[in-house]
């Protein structure tokens, strides 16, 4: 990689260890994607649940955190995605002592580095959306894929590690989808129905996300009727960045690089249709049964008008199994105030803040709970609990509500 | 002895048995990183052991803590010797990065269907290679 004159500085150690580890590792990840230069970037956005990072990836963070001379703290506001669990909740969840230590630990690294922690994966909705041809490192599948393609940001798939080393330096290898050549259309997608359910926009995520299957392709669909709002877009980029590690897409008339067919795909592409019946069939496709020990909300993390409409459908009801709804902490006073929390608590619901299900040692909290028929409405919940030993079901938010009150998912 | 030659690249030479399917691959999604298996029920090597083995798959998928999971993996010795991929995501180049795992992507052929599952075979970062060895053990 061609590196300008603070860069060399950085990697003489001129700027102190911390810094110069942090280039290094990204001069590795850019000479593998043959990147030519570094982009400034102007945020970062670190993914580092406790279950993810383990005990080495902890020690790993307080070695930089230690730090010794010169810069240690990050250059650009960087911030984090959901912590490993929810401090109040713990308890409730079965979660240990030890993965509680192990938490404090990281966020006292990262603190020492300057990274605030927001504990967000909705930034997008809480803190501050980038803007269009922002150059920024975003990790979480999700907030990229919704950066890219909602905001018009340009941002690969940073993880933690080089998401952190991108706050460190202030600057990202230029690969991917920093390039303008890397962000036309690669396949067409047709469809002939707009999703109206959460559920079924984060299924059609899916389905599209498991066609084009490859983080190089760039879905462009058409077809979408009205204006999606920030919400549907989440689920359906979330859900086709986790079944296809999709990092962009465009939706024709609708995204900001997509006014027109022609502006992202000046030839033909191949050619795909989704129909109603394909994202019925994803759905059908997780039912192995009707009974259900948890119903989860979570993977995003619930807007504050997913929290009221969650709050509604629970007004007088009474759960028989455990309902869990999972927000960001720039949420969670919103919902408090509003009474959101208090009606979902009150039909016997816990709304949890700055964690998310999956993240949060879901396999030891299901040994824990005795939890392993999950329902949600989140299609990227399905698609990762599967690994962790859960058999979970997509069902709208309504029909999971009624599970949660009768311990089973009514016939779709 | 059979050669291919990949795109990109990263890391030491290593050689060891290789386990191949074609399918996709995330540490979060498709293992059980305790048990060092494959655990996600429809993955197509769900119950086979990944320690040691040298991993020949089709591609990433979704999620972003196999960035930080190969490391803490390679931390409990429960890791892939090497994984070789048709295509990959920056996910897993940066995770490699971090956890010191051998990874090779991206060839003229799907590797997947041209190395025999079980064979024994050597990666070669530096010369951006794959070289199968000798075939599966009897």
């Amino acid at each position: 990689m061609k590196l300008n004159d603070e860069e060399q500085d950085i990697l003489a150690g001129k700027h102190g260890p911390v810094p110069e580890q942090a280039l290094r590792h990204q001069i590795k990840v850019g000479d593998f994607f043959h990147a030519k230069d570094f982009v400034s970037v102007t945020q970062a956005h670190i993914m580092a649940d406790t279950e993810s990072l383990g005990e080495a990836g902890v020690q790993w963070l307080e070695g930089l955190a230690a730090g010794g001379k010169g810069q240690r703290r990050v250059r650009i506001p960087t911030i984090t995605d959901p912590r490993g669990t929810d401090f109040a909740k713990a308890a409730f969840l079965g979660q240990t002592d030890a993965m509680l230590a192990l938490e404090r630990r990281t966020i006292a690294a990262f603190e020492a580095l300057g990274v605030v922690m927001t504990n967000t994966c909705i930034n997008y909705q809480t803190i501050q959306a980038p803007t269009r041809n922002e150059h920024v490192a975003f990790g979480d599948t999700g907030v990229v894929i919704y950066s890219n393609s909602i905001c018009g940001a340009l941002s690969n798939f940073e993880g933690g590690p080089s998401a952190l080393s991108a706050g460190l330096t202030g600057r990202t290898p230029r690969y991917g989808f920093h390039l303008p050549e890397n962000r036309r259309a690669t396949l067409q997608v047709r469809v002939d129905f707009t999703p109206a359910s959460l559920n079924d926009w984060g299924a059609l995520g899916a389905v599209v996300g498991r066609t084009a299957a490859n983080y190089w392709a760039v879905p462009v669909i058409e077809g979408i009727e009205g204006a999606p709002g920030s919400d549907q877009l989440k689920h359906f980029g979330a859900a086709m960045a986790s079944f296809g590690s999709i990092a962009l897409f465009h939706l024709v008339g609708q995204t900001p690089e997509a006014t027109t067919l022609r502006d992202v795909a000046p030839a033909p592409l191949p050619s795909h249709r989704v129909t109603r019946d394909d994202i019925a069939a994803l759905q059908r496709g997780y039912r192995k049964d009707d009974v259900v020990d948890v119903v989860v909300f979570s993977a995003p993390q619930l807007s504050l008008y997913e929290l009221r409409d969650l709050a509604q459908l629970c007004d007088g009801r009474r759960f028989k199994v455990p309902m869990l709804a999972v927000t960001s902490p720039q949420v969670k006073p919103n919902a408090d105030g509003a009474g959101y929390t208090a009606q979902i608590e009150a039909a016997g619901g816990t709304v949890l803040s700055g964690m998310c299900f999956y993240q949060s040692y879901a396999r030891e909290i299901a040994e824990a709970n005795g939890w392993r028929r999950l329902a949600t409405n989140s299609a990227k919940l399905v698609n990762i609990l599967g690994g962790y030993g859960y058999q979970p079901v997509l069902a709208s938010m309504e029909a999971c509500v009624d599970a949660a009150v009768s311990g089973r998912l009514a016939p779709s | 002895m059979t050669l291919f030659r990949a795109r990109q690249a990263m890391g030491r030479i290593v050689r060891g048995r290789a386990l191949v399917a074609h399918d996709g691959f995330s540490a979060r999604y498709d293992l059980d990183r305790i048990a060092g298996t494959f655990s996600r029920p429809s993955h197509k090597l769900v119950g086979q052991s990944y320690v040691g083995k040298i991993l020949i798959l089709d591609t990433a998928k979704g999620g972003v803590a196999t960035a930080w999971m190969l490391h803490e993996m390679q931390s409990r010795g429960v890791v892939p010797l090497a994984i070789v991929l048709n295509s990959v995501n920056p996910i897993l180049a940066q995770g490699a990065a971090l956890g010191d795992v051998p990874l090779l992507a991206v060839f003229d052929e799907d590797i997947t269907a041209a190395v025999p599952h079980d064979a024994e075979v050597e990666v070669n970062p530096m010369e951006r290679t794959l070289t199968v060895l000798a075939g599966p053990a009897p």
